[in-house]
């Protein structure tokens, strides 16, 4: 058996999509901005998508949502155009996000301060969440947007989106929300939160790479970050991508249809792991009050386990998990959410996170369950952290050698 | 970046199989107790380095015969990745049948050697290089406690990049017999800062005493000075083209004070040099005349021609004199 656990990740496509999607590559392939048949007959389905979408985050008729290529395009679409329209020209110079947001609202961050502009970086909580109050207390008559993400990829956590609408609301300051991991896994009603711009992407609920979404209230101004024809209303150039857009609708709307019993289903799966876990090994927490977190997702700390380690024993038990580990990525930097959280260094390097999606079987989560008892089992009895006989007077660690930042 | 960097590597394809065999099956893990070293009459020495909040730790067991300080049985424990696992496995091994004298010799390199398939191909990527280091230093500490010394003390040399095991006094001599200008040139010629970039700048997986951005800015400080004092000495000796422009202005006063400026003031006059340049094929000497000499109907032509000719002859043929 192999089992995915790795959904915050990306989302294998659902058959029942793919399906949809088919017709739009080689029978319907026509430019839907052509006058003749073969781009007219795309439109039909290009509707239906923009309904479905509309439809599952019930934005209304006056919103725009804009297809893009991703999330990060998405991302880097509002930050640069805000800063653009805001910054460059107008009077504002300040930009509000928290410090666990996405590389791609992270990275342009830096890129807009290596221009200028000012960047405050919020911080989390011991839940990793970020608190309305904050947001209120760092912007200025100088900010011109706050950005926050509605569920962190890494915790699952879920972020007072509402909240935090009202206060940028109240200050008339710009409000974007990341809902990556938010849209198709729990209800996102852009109509009972005031939100300026939301950013999607299809791969995280069962649809394909390579399409997203940006959502613009009031279909209010911001500059494209694309220019060429005049597509999507002149706000997003390049050729529709008829077939992902087919995709993206679609699952968005099977994600989104009962919810509510979608999500218990899955909760129901991610709880008994996270109980039976919590139960059979000790020296072993999660973080995140489980009821505000998005119902799939686990992050786990083992003392005594290495990240990159323990994800490589599950690999060999044929489970694909993630982690935030140091050593396991590129820049040997310890987990940065766990470390916002305000957790000691040691968790930072012991973070397991486990996704599930609607897909998780019940087989499957015994299976994991059980490759997971024995790959800290295995991992436990080579640690030095659980080692009986002591250093010799003087061999002891007196500090962090290595000094991670 | 090229068309073989696009995709990039997979972390875990890059390690080689020793160290995926390692990682799954260690075989010096495990623990030596003070009474089991007793029993045979041997010394028991146990070392940490790391911990668990800097991401990685391991101890290292060493059972030592006191007669000829022969490490007879090694263990270790690990909190870390795969590559740290791997590494602490072959450190131990390394470590077996050696003397202590012998095994604080052993370095990064040779474990990360030590875990390669075939002697050309490294056996981890660049940013796992570090986790051998570890293993390095609690052989220096272990060494350390059983001959009642600093482990600092084993070190010969300030190692800037422990990666690459690559000297401060390398760099240095790299960076001026070669004059590289920038840290991407140093890690061509000598690897220092191509693997976990720590000591590239501060900033990375850890904080480091010394800096690549700062030997290089202090070598080139260094060479800049160096050079100037060559062209000062140079200039010594006579090589009027090689001098500072202070060193010219002052040579050409001295020149003029020794031969010319006595003829002038006798005359109620003087002259001042105003600046020198480099022309294409001239070196050109501004100056301005004072009292008598301003306006003097010599001062464009006989007076003139002998403050050129006697500067020319005394410093280079190559001066022509500018009046202002």
């Amino acid at each position: 058996m192999q089992v995915y656990m790795d959904n915050n990740a990306t989302t294998m496509v659902d058959p029942k999509v793919v399906e949809a999607m088919k017709p739009y590559f080689s029978e319907l392939y026509g430019n839907p901005n052509s006058l003749h048949k073969f781009g007219t007959k795309t439109h039909p389905a290009i509707s239906k998508a923009i309904d479905q979408t509309y439809k599952a985050i019930n934005a209304s008729d006056n919103d725009d949502i804009i297809f893009t290529s991703c999330a990060t395009e998405s991302n880097n679409w509002v930050l640069q155009s805000v800063w653009i329209d805001h910054i460059v020209n107008g009077d504002k110079n300040h930009i509000v996000v928290s410090e666990v947001e996405h590389p791609s609202i992270l990275s342009t961050c830096k890129f807009l301060e290596d221009n200028g502009v000012k960047v405050t970086y919020l911080p989390v909580n011991e839940q990793g969440v970020v608190e309305a109050h904050t947001v209120r207390s760092f912007i200025t008559d100088k900010t011109a947007l706050v950005s926050i993400m509605w569920a962190n990829n890494e915790t699952g956590m879920i972020f007072p989106i509402k909240e935090i609408g009202e206060i940028c609301k109240e200050k008339g300051v710009l409000f974007h929300t990341d809902g990556v991991q938010a849209v198709g896994k729990i209800p996102v009603d852009m109509q009972s939160v005031h939100v300026d711009f939301m950013s999607m992407s299809a791969h995280k609920f069962h649809g394909p790479k390579g399409i997203g979404a940006l959502y613009i209230k009031d279909s209010q101004a911001l500059s494209p970050l694309l220019h060429g024809g005049e597509h999507m209303g002149g706000r997003r150039s390049g050729t529709l991508n008829v077939p992902f857009i087919v995709g993206m609708g679609e699952s968005l709307e099977i994600a989104t249809t009962n919810i509510e019993e979608k999500m218990a289903s899955i909760a129901a799966k991610r709880d008994k792991i996270e109980d039976a876990l919590l139960a059979a090994i000790p020296e072993t927490f999660t973080v995140g009050d489980r009821t505000n977190r998005t119902p799939n997702t686990i992050l786990i700390s083992i003392r005594g386990v290495e990240g990159e380690g323990m994800l490589w024993d599950l690999n060999n038990g044929q489970i694909g998990a993630s982690t935030g580990s140091a050593c396991a990525s590129e820049d040997l930097e310890a987990n940065t959410v766990m470390l916002a959280i305000g957790a000691d260094n040691e968790l930072a390097h012991t973070g397991i996170r486990l996704s599930l999606s609607r897909f998780t079987t019940d087989e499957e989560v015994d299976y994991v369950i059980n490759h997971f008892e024995d790959a800290v089992k295995r991992l436990r009895a080579i640690s030095s952290s659980f080692a009986k006989v002591q250093p010799t007077p003087g061999g002891e660690v007196q500090e962090c050698e290595l000094h991670h930042h | 970046m090229a068309k073989n960097d696009i995709l990039g590597e997979s972390l875990w394809d890059a390690y080689s199989n020793k160290v995926t065999t390692l990682m799954n099956n260690p075989q010096h893990q495990g623990e030596i107790t003070e009474d089991e070293a007793a029993s045979r009459g041997n010394k028991l020495i146990v070392a940490d380095f790391g911990a668990e909040s800097c991401g990685d730790a391991v101890r290292l067991y060493w059972e030592i015969d006191p007669k000829d300080d022969k490490i007879v049985n090694s263990k270790f424990k690990s909190f870390g990745c795969g590559t740290a696992i791997a590494s602490s496995d072959v450190m131990t091994e390394l470590c077996i049948g050696k003397t202590v004298q012998e095994a604080v010799k052993i370095t990064n390199i040779d474990v990360e050697m030590a875990l390669r398939d075939t002697p050309d191909v490294p056996a981890v990527p660049p940013q796992k290089m570090h986790c051998s280091v570890m293993a390095y230093d609690v052989i220096k500490k272990a060494a350390g406690l059983y001959l009642g010394v600093d482990s600092e003390s084993f070190e010969e040399e300030i190692i800037v990049c422990e990666c690459a095991r690559v000297s401060l006094a390398t760099l240095q001599e790299v960076i001026k017999l070669n004059d590289l200008t920038t840290v991407e040139q140093i890690t061509d010629y000598t690897k220092a800062g191509g693997f976990c970039k720590s000591c590239i700048k501060p900033g990375g997986h850890e904080d480091r005493e010394y800096y690549l951005v700062d030997i290089l800015a202090d070598t080139r400080k260094e060479m800049d000075e160096e050079k100037m004092k060559a062209a000062a000495e140079s200039g010594m000796g006579g090589d009027f083209e090689a001098m500072t422009l202070v060193q010219k202005i002052k040579a050409i006063d001295a020149a003029i004070d020794e031969s010319v400026r006595q003829f002038l003031v006798m005359d109620g006059g003087n002259m001042e040099v105003i600046d020198v340049k480099d022309a294409d094929d001239n070196i050109d000497v501004y100056i301005r005349y004072l009292g008598a000499c301003n306006g003097c109907s010599s001062s464009t032509t006989g007076t003139l021609y002998a403050i050129e000719s006697t500067l020319k002859e005394k410093l280079s043929s190559k001066i022509r004199v500018l009046p202002i």
